[in-house]
């Protein structure tokens, strides 16, 4: 069982506070994603459960046992790192083998485990070659192969995608979120700032935000049920429009949220009307950007393509069901 | 695109001219040391006789090896021990936080701003308390200031340029500090510990003043003082012929380190520009 437990868990750098009062459970096999914005401390708090940082409030278990002084090797935990950071003048085997070395494996079972994790992440052709001999998206198999071969209770992933170009970010998302999948016990602790990343790969996500958690749920309850403006704000693609004044007045709110998925368009009759800004066309989807009368910029998301086009007059209808109402202090106000 | 034909030739021209400037030196002192008697004062740029004399004269003859060893026991220690405190005190200084690091740092160059001579007395007062004089252990320590502010301030930036990430890595893996810098820092700071060692060596090797002043018994000199004071059988004669072949022989050394270190030197020099 390695459930991971942080209790009012908190960090300061002097009299900086960087995370306050984090309170989570993570489960044995949970695939958990930390996401926010830069600065949030998402990394800070991944860096604490592997040890890398002190923790300076609260206390950190695993499978119950208090980890708040324990060696970062000892906790049972792996890490994969943003940069990679293999070791330059070893090969992929000496790579892999380093921590089992430490762990004063013998040779026999070091070679074992190295080659079924090889095996595993289809490196094994690689196994006699520098670092500096692979190309980005080998580089990061082999550290996640090195993470592999010590079998951690716990998996932690510092934003590991973020070197890669586009193309193969999404291959190795796909290998990552396979990977979850055939190592049903170990436990996955992801940070990213992406939430593309973190919608597709979390079974639970954590939103940070300066220093607090805003919400912890599956990715349809932070989609559906935001607890906070910011988690509304930062989950979902395009980015769900926030609308003052009038139309949030009318219904006795501060803000007024609604996802561009959820809105209709059409040309000649609509709740709202207004202005065609701008189109962006990526085939599967158009986004239109329109300028409302009296109510604002609003993005409306198209499935497939659009004939509308710049400077048309159009009318949007919210779908009522999923509109959105936060306080002045971005809290939700229920429907 | 070629460049035009009287550049080429001005390009080969300076190439020639700074050859010669540096190595015409070391030439006319092989040239010299093998010549014998009144050969010695006759001015000619070609090699006219092979007479090993000299250098049997030198080797044979009373302490030079001897010297020979100690220069190479100065030199050897102070590198070894030059670098051993280098890397350790440039992995505190890169890598831990602590109060007054900058400070250190600078304290630590400035060492190096004083002239030899500036500390020279106040220094024979140190080694004499220690009762190191006319010991070798005087020479390493006293080299020993001049070498380690360098060492300590290059493997400091060499070792600030490695990615942290590396580390912690390695502190996942299980390995204490002390496994880091062996089994982790050590391989990659390779060329920078050769060009800094080799540097040091050079120094210790060269040195002059500290070992004229520390030192006063032939068998325990080094051997830059050890040619200064070659004599001849009478104060009015100078003997080149065995000067210059003791210069070849303690040059020989440095040219086969430099020589069997090449191109870890050249990696060294250039390591800020590359990317671990």
């Amino acid at each position: 069982m390695a459930t991971v437990e942080l209790k009012n868990v908190s960090k300061s750098y002097g009299t900086v506070e960087v995370l306050r009062d984090i309170n989570l459970e993570l489960e044995q096999g949970e695939f958990v994603v930390f996401v926010g914005p830069s600065g949030c401390g998402k990394s800070t708090l991944l860096r604490m459960i592997a040890g890398l940082e002190d923790i300076t409030g609260g206390e950190l278990r695993i499978d119950g046992q208090p980890m708040n002084d324990v060696l970062p090797a000892k906790r049972g935990i792996a890490m994969v790192f943003q940069s990679y950071a293999l070791y330059p003048h070893m090969t992929v085997f000496e790579n892999m083998a380093f921590g089992l070395e430490q762990a004063r494996l013998n040779k026999a079972e070091i070679r074992e485990r190295v080659e079924k994790a090889a095996k595993m992440l289809q490196i094994e052709a690689f196994l006699d070659r520098k670092p500096k001999q692979l190309s980005g998206g080998q580089r990061q198999r082999v550290a996640i192969g090195r993470a592999i071969t010590c079998d951690p209770r716990v998996f932690l992933f510092d934003e590991p995608l973020s070197n890669l170009d586009a193309a193969l970010r999404v291959d190795t998302r796909l290998e990552i979120a396979s990977l979850g999948k055939r190592l049903p016990d170990t436990t996955m602790v992801y940070v990213t700032h992406d939430q593309v990343e973190a919608m597709t790969l979390a079974d639970r996500i954590v939103v940070l935000n300066g220093g607090i958690v805003e919400q912890v749920g599956t990715p349809m309850e932070l989609y559906e049920r935001p607890a906070s403006q910011f988690v509304a704000g930062f989950i979902g693609s395009p980015r769900m429009n926030f609308l003052n004044g009038t139309v949030a007045a009318a219904h006795g709110a501060e803000t007024y949220g609604i996802r561009p998925e959820h809105i209709s368009l059409s040309p000649d009759a609509g709740d709202w009307r207004g202005r065609v800004i701008l189109t962006e066309r990526l085939g599967s989807d158009t986004f239109v950007h329109v300028e409302v009368d009296g109510v604002g910029p609003v993005n409306v998301r198209i499935e497939g393509r659009s004939e509308v086009h710049a400077n048309d007059e159009v009318h949007l209808t919210p779908d009522p069901a999923s509109v959105h109402l936060f306080d002045a202090k971005g809290r939700p106000i229920p429907g | 695109m070629k460049p035009p034909l009287w550049q080429s030739i001005g390009f080969y021209i300076l190439v020639g001219v700074i050859v010669l400037q540096a190595l015409f030196p070391f030439y006319y002192a092989i040239l010299t040391s093998l010549e014998d008697g009144q050969a010695l004062f006759e001015v000619n740029y070609l090699p006219r006789a092979l007479n090993l004399a000299n250098y049997q004269a030198m080797l044979s003859g009373g302490v030079f090896g001897k010297q020979i060893l100690n220069s190479v026991f100065v030199a050897t220690v102070v590198v070894i021990l030059s670098l051993f405190l280098a890397v350790t005190a440039a992995y505190a200084l890169s890598r831990i936080r602590f109060r007054g690091r900058g400070l250190l740092l600078l304290t630590v160059l400035s060492v190096s701003m004083f002239p030899q001579i500036a500390v020279l007395s106040g220094l024979f007062e140190v080694i004499r308390y220690f009762g190191l004089f006319n010991s070798l252990w005087s020479l390493v320590f006293s080299y020993m200031i001049f070498t380690l502010p360098f060492t300590v301030w290059v493997l400091t930036t060499f070792m600030r340029n490695l990615p942290i990430e590396i580390e912690e890595a390695a502190i996942m893996d299980g390995a204490s500090s002390f496994t880091i810098i062996r089994r982790v820092f050590l391989p990659l700071m390779w060329p920078a510990m050769v060009t800094t060692g080799l540097l040091a060596f050079i120094h210790a090797w060269n040195e002059f003043l500290f070992a004229l002043t520390f030192l006063s018994t032939d068998s325990q000199r080094t051997v830059p003082v050890a040619i200064a004071l070659i004599s001849g059988r009478s104060e009015f004669e100078i003997p080149w012929g065995n000067i210059m072949a003791a210069s070849v022989i303690v040059t020989l050394p440095l040219v086969a380190l430099v020589l069997v270190f090449q191109r870890k030197i050249v990696s060294g020099l250039t390591a800020g520009a590359v990317k671990g």
